[in-house]
């Protein structure tokens, strides 16, 4: 777990404020029986989180909005955020969820916006991690061969 | 597992310990996974409830623990752990992104030892195992109380003090339900799970087949229900193999079942003053000594089961959400349901008291109230319904005719319904009571049918067991839909097939006809029971495999509360589809047993589905609730893939657990 010492920790605190404890839990679990935990959990929430706010998309632009159908969506949005940490996120979707409850189309308009540059700063910040990371990596991969 | 693997695990336990994820959000499984991984627990994960129901199904040894995600698209989490809870007597966690406590509470009187938030903590799970060992140990010594005391006292007992013994195992159960705030740790919250021996016991479970629950209910009957008790009646029932543990546990989910629909009867009270007529045996019949000459009878006289039914009737005299908040376990007294105030503790409490058996007073309110009201009560309660709950409820209930009130000329439809007989040639895995689903209803006994209808839409209602289920499956048949399902689905539902059941046939296929015949069965009384014509075309147009409903049932005024998505067809479809697709449905059942079953269906749909009705998404449980929504939900998740209609439902009918109690 050498790699988790500097590198990894510095990242993370640089992601501090889009990412909290949870993220920090994820890197916890990540170990030799799952050397690529993190990214690959990371990957599948881009995956997931992209689908879903897609059908969100979709489900504003309907005339009359579905806001049953749009709170399903964010309700499971708003998992997938803090499942992975993401804090920030977590937050506005929260907020996204409370105009859905009211129905107001306008509010929920604005949110999604602030949801959407959120998961977008998210997705670079996280990028960079990875890269970061990844050119850590050899080093630590050889260490740990080595041992 | 080899026992030696298990028993090494046991010593070292918990680690090792055999975990079932399920989780429809593949990030939150990955990582509930390799949380668990790192307790050092056995993991499987799966991503489907159907898959994780089979799994369980097909070894009820192989796991320890089950871990649930609430919302999932083709089931919903609640039903999923009452299956569970009933059929392989598991502890179940809960987990959800939502923390609410309505939601919560839910999940504790759905059986749930733990309700966990997501995301869910490593120290969280580090602790899980407790409640794999309180289970054992509850379990043991429920077991062995209840040798004590069942001949002392009955399922009346109400809260006693000590905390130990079947009796208080199920009071226990009760009371915690009840105050709704007990540790839902215990596993005395899984009211239904006392009976099972924990797979560390080994001990050879018994299959409550449906010919045995027959015998069993007979024999109860017999001694009477007050009277009865588990050394007498396995004398009675003088079978081979069948140890006085055995019946002492399936008497005590038996009674609960009963209690149900007693506190559903109360509502049905009113339906059946209303049917009258050509009802009055059978409103007679309605209440628990209804039943009980039912069964005494052998199931040959239909009109008992009728009776039960008749909840339908009471359940639209539900005027308001609130009554039903109860679990579905309306107190007894049949204006209870209406004027229960809205509050889950009233229902807890009004069950504590119910306890098992709800003959006293009023019997015949008693199950009818406990029937429709069970359904409607938690959907209300949870779905916060807008509109009337009293709508709702005679649609589901309609299809009794007794919502209508009209009654008498409701019943016609009931000669279509096969469903509630239908021939049940497979034996639900979990407790072959699927075959009381499969009996068969004659003309003459509309008022049965009808009441089976009724069932049939609540398949949750059996929870009692997989026998059970099958007789409400098989209520859902409709006459013409039962040779569909009896054909194709029977093969596939034998005993070693309900998997295969579901899964073999095309989901589509097996929604399909699933759905027909509980349409059938649903339409029929949800139909305007003026409308018997309709219902009975009804019937015979589901059986086709159409999932649409008849025409008349559209068109009927009377269910347009039904018509929550503006397609009472849909609602209905979905309805018995996903208690068909749980895969157990039970054609055919003896009438007997379908009797009780529906009862104990419709009173418990709410709670505890079991086994048949597992397949069936959360929604139907949820439609249960909200009548006519709640079926919907339930039908929804199991429906969407197939059917374009369904689709509608689908994330639109929303709330898992209050699909159409909010639409409506």
């Amino acid at each position: 777990m050498f790699i988790y010492t500097t590198p990894v920790y510095r990242l993370s605190l640089a992601l501090q404020g889009f990412l909290d404890e949870q993220f920090y839990q994820l890197e916890e679990l990540q170990d030799e029986s799952s050397p690529n935990f993190v990214e690959e959990v990371v990957t599948l929430f881009f995956r997931d989180s992209s689908r879903l706010m897609a059908n969100i998309d979709q489900a504003l632009e309907q005339c009359p909005p579905d806001f049953h159908r749009l709170d399903k969506f964010l309700h499971r949005l708003k998992g997938s955020a803090s499942s992975i940490g993401a804090g920030k996120m977590k937050n506005e979707c929260a907020g996204f969820r409370e105009f859905c409850s009211e129905e107001n189309l306008e509010g929920c308009l604005r949110s999604f916006q602030k949801v959407k540059k959120e998961h977008t700063i998210l997705r670079q910040k996280l990028e960079n991690y990875f890269q970061l990371l990844r050119q850590v990596v050899p080093v630590d991969k050889a260490t740990r061969s080595g041992s | 597992m080899t026992v030696e693997e298990r028993k090494g695990n046991a010593d070292q336990f918990p680690v090792g310990m055999r975990v079932l994820a399920v989780d429809d959000d593949p990030l939150c499984l990955k990582l509930l996974e390799a949380l668990l991984r790192r307790c050092q627990y056995n993991v499987t994960t799966t991503d489907k409830a159907i898959t994780a129901l089979n799994l369980l199904r097909e070894n009820k040894d192989k796991f320890d623990l089950v871990i649930s995600d609430v919302h999932m698209p083709d089931m919903d989490g609640f039903k999923l752990l009452e299956l569970v809870g009933l059929e392989m007597d598991l502890p179940v966690i809960m987990l959800s992104g939502n923390g609410e406590t309505q939601t919560v509470m839910k999940g504790i009187t759905h059986g749930a030892c733990d309700y966990l938030l997501k995301p869910v903590r490593l120290e969280e799970l580090r602790n899980i195992w407790q409640h794999v060992i309180r289970r054992r140990k509850f379990e043991r010594r429920c077991h062995n109380d209840l040798d004590c005391r069942e001949d002392g006292q009955k399922a009346q007992i109400v809260k006693s003090e000590d905390g130990q013994g079947a009796a208080d195992c199920y009071e226990k159960a009760n009371k915690k339900r009840k105050d709704q705030i007990e540790d839902d740790e215990d596993d005395s919250e899984d009211n239904m799970q006392e009976n099972e021996d924990p797979s560390s016991q080994k001990k050879p479970r018994v299959v409550w087949t449906v010919e045995l629950h027959r015998k069993f209910v007979v024999a109860v009957n017999q001694l009477g229900i007050d009277k009865a008790v588990p050394k007498k009646i396995l004398d009675l029932m003088n079978v081979e193999k069948l140890t006085r543990e055995n019946v002492a546990s399936h008497l005590q989910k038996y009674r609960l079942y009963l209690k149900r629909l007693s506190a559903v009867a109360g509502q049905q009270a009113s339906m059946a003053a209303a049917v009258g007529g050509r009802n009055s045996s059978y409103l007679h019949m309605a209440s628990l000594n209804g039943l009980r000459n039912y069964y005494a009878t052998g199931g040959s006289s239909q009109l008992p089961t009728l009776g039960s039914f008749q909840p339908n009737g009471v359940l639209g005299r539900m005027s308001s959400p609130s009554p039903l908040g109860m679990h579905g376990l309306l107190p007894s007294q049949p204006g209870q349901l209406g004027s229960v105030p809205n509050s889950t503790s009233n229902s807890y409490n009004d069950l504590g008291k119910i306890q098992g058996i709800n003959s006293p007073g009023n019997p015949q309110m008693n199950l009818l109230q406990g029937l429709p009201g069970t359904l409607d009560l938690e959907q209300f309660q949870q779905t916060k319904l807008v509109q009337d709950p009293k709508k709702h409820l005679p649609a589901g209930l309609y299809g009794s005719g007794l919502a209508a009130g009209p009654a008498t000329g409701s019943f016609p439809n009931v000669t279509n319904n096969p469903l509630l007989l239908q021939p049940n040639t497979q034996h639900d895995r979990s407790g072959g009571l699927g075959n009381y689903s499969s009996y068969r209803m004659s003309p003459s006994s509309s008022d049965f049918e009808i009441a089976l209808q009724d069932i049939s839409q609540f398949p949750r209602i059996s929870r009692y067991d997989g026998s059970w289920q099958g007789a409400v499956a098989s209520s859902r048949d409709s006459a013409n839909a039962v040779p569909i399902l009896a054909s194709s689905s029977h093969n596939n539902l034998s005993p070693g097939n309900i998997r295969g059941n579901i899964s073999s046939r095309t989901p589509h296929a097996a929604t399909k006809i699933l759905d027909e015949s509980p349409n059938v069965a649903a339409v029929a009384p949800l139909s305007d029971p003026t409308r018997s014509n309709n219902v009975q075309n009804q019937v015979c147009s589901l059986s086709g495999s159409t999932i649409a409903m008849p025409a008349g049932f559209d068109n009927d005024p009377k269910l347009s509360k039904f018509n929550i998505t503006g397609n009472p067809r849909q609602k209905w479809d979905y309805i018995f589809n996903s208690n068909e697709i749980s895969g157990q449905v039970h054609f055919g059942a003896p009438l007997v047993t379908q009797a009780c079953m529906i009862d104990k269906l419709i009173s418990d749909s709410q709670q505890n589905f079991k086994g048949e009705y597992a397949m069936e998404t959360t929604s139907l449980q949820t439609g249960l609730n909200s009548t006519g929504c709640s079926l919907d939900d339930i039908v929804n998740p199991m429906v969407k893939p197939e059917h374009d209609d369904i689709a509608f439902f689908d994330m639109d009918m929303g709330c898992e657990i209050y699909p159409l109690g909010t639409c409506i």
